[in-house]
């Protein structure tokens, strides 16, 4: 009996725990959204309150976009995730396949380079990519943005990985049937690596969403921002005044990955702590 | 996956006769894997191992910029960096920055991983809560805790003057400014950090827990110690590095922030480096900052491969 009560005791602990630590978490995202819900007399008010009493997201959404053009940088967004990950898996792609399958001379340096690349944190590099692409004259451009990215050194490890495991056989049929190396790229090896591609596409997108950093030191043009920059100006132009907008800009900014990691979860956080690989 | 295994069933069966002509096809192979790589190879020696090289370089000269020519210096950039109090002061913030928010990230990932698996009931939910700060874009939620961190109208403040303790001005206040950037960091990393411990412990075989029981291990405490803590040393070293290496590398939340302010209490070594390299444009001297900076992500690579050659695995 008293084993029972200190299960369901346990129990109940766990929980009460759990949601006192989850409430930690939320807060942040419970008080965007109640502010972002609030007019302006309200949130300047010294009395707490999470529930507004007068709903004021709609207006507070309107003047959001129509202080700061935010589409335009969710387009932006768009663009550049997608670019800078098509492009790695189609750079990445061929190499993991050649390192996996192929034997050529300098095979294993080029595998050690890669290895090697792995540990370069990004900021490293950044002042003579930015000096190199000042000397082409693409600073402030979505080439700018792109461009550095277009090479995954994680992404050819972890494909490279995945194609170990792809058996042989699988290959050499493809070359009976007269695919040449590149075909067998796209058309025998790229369909067997679906999950680990999708997986590999989560975490490019996601970090170069949020990414901030590199998007800050390129760009100059308004029109270019990605959503962290957009948030960024925003809030250096409105905080201190209309806290209810920025709110909502922040809201309307992290949506998209939020909502998508809402849906598939397990998918997400797989493709995100592959960085544990790194 | 299961395209994937359907393919490969029906591609085995004429595999036998295909290795005859490999030999005759060998060469032409070769060329094919050249082309391969080669842009893959290419962009990595121009966007990669160039640069990095180039930093090292540029950090042995006077380069600014937009400047007409520039000569070899020597050490003189290292000289200046080390004579100079606000990089010193930029290396000691980023250090507490790491001391506090690793720590911190570890222990609650930690923490909260055991608590999420000691039971059965809400696991997935859960889960995503604690998960969801490492998605969301960190700017926006930086900008929305400067909100709640609002000396007048903030969240934390109204809770705190409420339960009548004093209020502070938490971004604003020297002595407070780095610790909330910290707490921002610790929000944001312990999901993930949870994420890698939820792995590790999954992969802890149940007999060693029954094997322990029998032994005598019967509090929750005596198992964690003899049995969860050990069998989880790998994971909890690769924890600590990868969020070490994260939190140098501190940047978003300063920038936005605090710009290293007020009076340089949040400065910290990616901002100056991007201070010198991208507003004064003195290249060469950021460089320098960089290798520093380099020198400390490296050797913390380092440790974790050190750690992981001595073995942390108790079977």
């Amino acid at each position: 009996m008293s084993n029972t009560h200190s299960v369901t005791f346990r129990a109940i602990l766990r929980h009460v725990l759990l949601i006192a630590g989850a409430a930690l978490m939320l807060a942040p995202f419970i008080w965007m959204i109640s502010t972002a819900s609030k007019p302006q007399t309200e949130i300047f008010s010294s009395e707490l309150h999470l529930i507004p009493h007068r709903f004021a997201l709609w207006d507070n959404l309107r003047e959001a976009f129509a202080k700061a053009n935010l589409l335009r940088f969710l387009l932006n967004g768009v663009i550049v995730t997608v670019s800078i990950f098509v492009l790695q898996v189609m750079v990445a792609l061929p190499a993991a396949y050649a390192l996996a399958k192929l034997r050529f001379l300098g095979r294993e340096t080029l595998f050690a380079l890669v290895l090697f690349g792995i540990l370069i944190p990004p900021q490293a590099t950044a002042i003579p990519v930015f000096l190199l692409l000042h000397k082409a004259g693409l600073l402030d451009s979505y080439a700018a943005l792109v461009l550095p990215f277009t090479i995954s050194v994680f992404g050819i490890f972890l494909m490279r990985q995945f194609f170990k495991t792809v058996p042989d056989d699988l290959v050499d049929a493809a070359r009976m049937d007269g695919i040449s190396e590149f075909g067998i790229v796209w058309r025998v090896m790229l369909p067997a690596a679906i999950p680990a591609v999708t997986a590999f596409g989560i975490f490019s997108v996601v970090a170069h969403w949020n990414d901030y950093f590199w998007p800050l030191i390129v760009l100059n043009s308004e029109q270019l921002r990605t959503p962290p920059l957009a948030v960024a100006h925003f809030r250096n132009n409105e905080a201190g005044t209309s806290y209810g907008p920025l709110m909502a800009a922040a809201m309307v900014i992290i949506a998209p990955l939020v909502i998508a990691f809402l849906f598939a979860q397990r998918r997400f956080i797989e493709g995100i702590t592959l960085t544990g690989i790194k | 996956m299961s395209d994937g295994s359907i393919t490969i069933d029906a591609a085995i069966v004429p595999a036998g006769t295909a290795r005859r002509s490999l030999p005759a096809h060998g060469s032409r192979r070769t060329y094919s894997a050249y082309a391969l790589v080669a842009p893959a190879a290419a962009l990595m020696l121009v966007m990669l191992l160039g640069p990095l090289a180039g930093v090292i370089a540029l950090s042995f000269t006077d380069y600014q910029l937009g400047a007409p020519h520039f000569s070899w210096i020597g050490l003189a950039n290292y000289q200046d960096l080390f004579a100079d109090k606000v990089f010193w002061t930029a290396l000691r913030n980023t250090l507490t920055y790491v001391v506090v928010v690793v720590p911190g990230a570890v222990i609650a990932g930690l923490a909260i991983a055991l608590l999420i698996q000691s039971g059965t009931s809400l696991r997935s939910l859960y889960r995503t809560i604690y998960f969801l700060p490492v998605m969301a874009t960190l700017i926006a939620m930086a900008v929305v805790w400067e909100f709640m961190l609002h000396p007048q109208f903030g969240l934390v403040n109204g809770l705190l003057r409420g339960a009548g303790l004093p209020a502070f001005a938490w971004l604003q206040d020297r002595s407070t400014a780095l610790y909330a950037l910290c707490a921002i960091g610790i929000w944001q990393a312990v999901g993930f950090n949870m994420v890698l411990f939820l792995a590790g412990l999954v992969s802890i075989p149940k007999q060693l827990y029954e094997a322990a029981e029998i032994d005598g291990a019967s509090s929750g405490w005596a198992r964690f110690r003899l049995v969860t803590w050990p069998m989880l040393g790998p994971v909890t070293t690769f924890v600590v590095v990868i969020s070490g290496i994260r939190s140098f590398q501190v940047f978003d939340t300063v920038h936005v922030l605090t710009k290293g302010g007020p009076s340089k209490s949040t400065e910290v070594l990616i901002h100056t480096m991007y201070t010198e390299g991208f507003e004064f444009f003195r290249s060469g001297y950021a460089a320098a900052i960089t290798v520093v900076f380099l020198v400390f992500v490296l050797a913390l690579t380092l440790i974790k491969s050190r750690l992981a050659d001595r073995g942390v695995h108790y079977t």
